[in-house]
């Protein structure tokens, strides 16, 4: 039993008392996660993350409802993007705040029907996560979004944080599932106030069906003081669609596992990634792609850009099953370093058992490009001014997939706070 | 317009230069000939002001002013303009935005107004038009996925567009078919100015069929050996570089 695990005990044994079903669930969950406390250095998968802040800060779970009026709530929601949303503040539902569209629904863990229970157990490979048992033992309404068709607009689960007295953790749990042929653009989004500082244990758990089609754009804009965890778990059926944009500025201490599972013929994914790092935040991306059946296909492009004494960390792996014969998958992650106090950890990870498959990775780290300033110079550009021009342009590859113009604006905007010597081009 | 006095200049610890003295006036269509590690295209980038070179002696004085006392960009923005023998691809950076914001520095240093993007994109597409470049060449990015003649046209397309007062052309013939090399140079002439200098650094004689220059300078081993009027250049053609080398040791 790990004494760090103490604060979520105490938490769990505060909370309203689910349904007897999810009860039983939840106990077997904090019980799991208390025997085994938290993975260790030792961890491959946590050799260059440390978890000694976020164990030593103790996070208890948020006890109450922070009310938030609507004047604070604009500001942390996105300009130009009205569409149905789903709010949490402070890791807790505000129905005021919310509209939720047809397919959506909260449930309460203290009425929840066993419906809920199949889509909360845990996909293969990761039935040992302590966080992810943190999160069924602790969260306090799921977010299910189930959906056939294809709705018109986009879909905003929005996680806002603000300041409070104690430093709490929120535990919010999603689940998504598309019927067969079933289109949707999900927003996961998480945004603080300046001086939050929660941790935020997030787990989404997605579903493919036969032929269905997600665009999932997740925002990372926590506070800079923020604790952010995030687990991204997808599985998908035949010829179904995955598309994710995960753009990641806040937090100063995070990490995501987004892992995907192809599980039948036609499958495919792809994974666009950018990451800003600066001060000295600490930045986590594991990514695991399982190429379990013949002519599936992944494509995944991350890019980061650090300064100041930012550390940021990719790990990407991807999995060719035995029999996954015609898998197609290709991998990049691209790192600038625009400082000499950042660190950057970067490991593509290739796991091919099939004969007859089509996969390639790369993994660059780098500088501003000398040959390429010079040009913009001898053009009469001044040096401050074509650093920022380039540093745009890296980040630009990434900014121009995001789906909606609101999007793309807001991480825009959101990168040129981050790295204060950028200059994003003008957009026409 | 532009003199160079006893140049010397070192790359990574060697000596490349070795006392280049070199008079460029306005109106002056030049070019400067050498043998391959002559010293033409090191020449060409300490004008431009690239790093990596060590002057230790000499001067260049342009206009008036110390030319190696100013970053790259205030030379641009005082009129002298390089087009390079590989122009860098810049993903990301769009042909027109880096245009714009070129032609709008050089014309903020003059002192006159930034032209609106309308007034612009009309006066970029014309001179497109003339260097016979598809429009669709202004919103991709800078270089990338350019043929060599097509850099090479951007190159002159740019100097069209910023009109320097001394222009110089690094190779600017390498890698051109004949009917690329007739765009490009149709695009150099256009440019011919009794207010203006044209310098071209160049290893054959090909350019010169199109582009007839008023003097020519002959390079080697890291000085000016040999200076003459058009026909010097058509003696190179005939009789090489190597009866030149051995005027440098006598």
């Amino acid at each position: 039993m790990s004494s760090a695990l103490a604060p979520y005990l105490e938490g769990f044994a505060a909370q309203p008392k689910p349904q007897a079903w999810l009860h039983a669930l939840k106990e077997q969950a904090l019980q799991r996660a208390s025997a085994r406390g938290f993975p260790v250095a030792r961890d491959e998968a946590w050799k260059y993350t440390s978890l000694a802040v976020l164990e030593k800060r103790g996070f208890k779970p948020a006890r109450s409802k922070t009310p938030l009026d609507a004047a604070a709530f604009a500001k942390l929601t996105l300009p130009g993007l009205d569409c149905p949303r789903a709010v949490f503040v402070n890791g807790r539902y505000d129905a005021a705040l919310s509209r939720l569209p047809q397919g959506v629904r909260v449930v309460q863990s203290v009425d929840a029907d066993e419906s809920l229970r199949a889509l909360l157990i845990a996909p293969k490979g990761w039935e040992e996560d302590t966080f992810l048992d943190l999160n069924t033992a602790l969260f306090q309404e799921a977010l299910v979004l189930t959906l056939d068709g294809e709705p018109a607009e986009p879909l905003e689960f929005l996680h806002v944080s603000v300041p409070t007295i104690d430093s709490a953790s929120h535990h919010l749990r999603s689940v998504v599932k598309l019927g067969k042929h079933a289109r949707a653009m999900l927003i996961e989004r998480y945004a603080g106030l300046d001086g939050a500082k929660h941790f935020t244990n997030s787990s989404v758990q997605i579903h493919l069906d036969a032929g269905s089609k997600l665009t999932h754009v997740r925002i990372q804009d926590e506070s800079l003081q923020a604790f952010h965890l995030g687990r991204v778990l997808v599985e998908q059926a035949a010829d179904s669609s995955y598309i994710s944009h995960n753009f990641q500025a806040g937090a100063a201490w995070s990490r995501l596992d987004l892992a995907v599972s192809l599980s039948a013929a036609g499958a495919e994914a792809e994974l666009n990634g950018f990451y800003a790092v600066n001060g000295r935040q600490h930045l986590d991306n594991h990514t695991r792609v399982d190429h379990l059946a013949p002519h599936t296909t992944s494509r995944e492009l991350y890019r980061g850009i650090l300064d100041g004494q930012g550390r940021a960390v990719f790990n990407g792996k991807v999995v060719v099953a035995p029999h996954a014969v015609k898998t197609d998958a290709a991998q990049a992650n691209h790192n600038l370093l625009l400082s000499r106090g950042v660190e950057i950890d970067t490991k593509p990870e290739l796991e091919i058992y099939a004969d007859d498959v089509k996969c390639s990775h790369g993994a660059t780290v780098g500088q501003l490009d000398e040959q390429q300033l010079f040009y913009l110079r001898s053009r009469g550009i001044d040096a401050e001014a074509a650093r920022g021009l380039l540093v745009g342009a890296f980040a630009e590859r990434l900014m121009a997939l995001l789906p909606l113009p609101a999007l793309a604006a807001h991480a825009r905007r959101r990168l040129s706070a981050a790295i204060s010597q950028i200059a994003l081009p003008e957009q026409s | 317009m532009l003199s160079i006095k006893n140049l010397h200049a070192k790359v990574e610890g060697r000596e490349i230069l070795k006392g280049l003295s070199l008079e460029v006036k306005a109106g002056d269509v030049c070019a400067i000939m050498g043998p391959n590690g002559s010293g033409k295209s090191t020449l060409a980038h300490i004008l431009a002001g690239r790093d990596g070179y060590e002057v230790t002696d000499g001067s260049v004085t342009y206009e008036g002013k110390d030319l190696l006392a100013l970053a790259p960009e205030e030379r641009a923005r005082a009129g002298v303009f390089l087009a390079f023998q590989y122009p860098v691809e810049i993903p990301g950076v769009n042909n027109v935005y880096l245009l714009k914001a070129a032609f709008n520095a050089i014309r903020k240093q003059r002192g006159e107004e930034e032209l609106d993007a309308m007034d612009f994109l009309a006066l970029v597409k014309a001179k497109m038009q003339f260097m016979e470049m598809d429009p669709s060449f202004l919103n991709r990015a800078v270089n990338e996925g350019f043929s060599g003649g097509e850099k090479k046209r951007n190159e002159i397309l740019q100097m069209l567009v910023l009109e320097p007062k001394l222009a110089l052309l690094d190779e600017t013939d390498s890698g051109l078919d004949i009917d690329a090399l007739k765009v490009v140079a149709k695009g150099v002439n256009k440019l011919r100015d009794p207010q203006r200098a044209i310098v071209m650094v160049t290893h054959y004689q090909r350019l010169l069929d199109y582009v007839v220059p008023d003097k020519v300078h002959v390079l080697a081993g890291g000085r000016v050996v040999k200076s003459g009027g058009k026909e010097l250049a058509l003696e190179l053609e005939k009789r090489g570089y190597d009866w030149l080398k051995d005027a440098v040791i006598a």
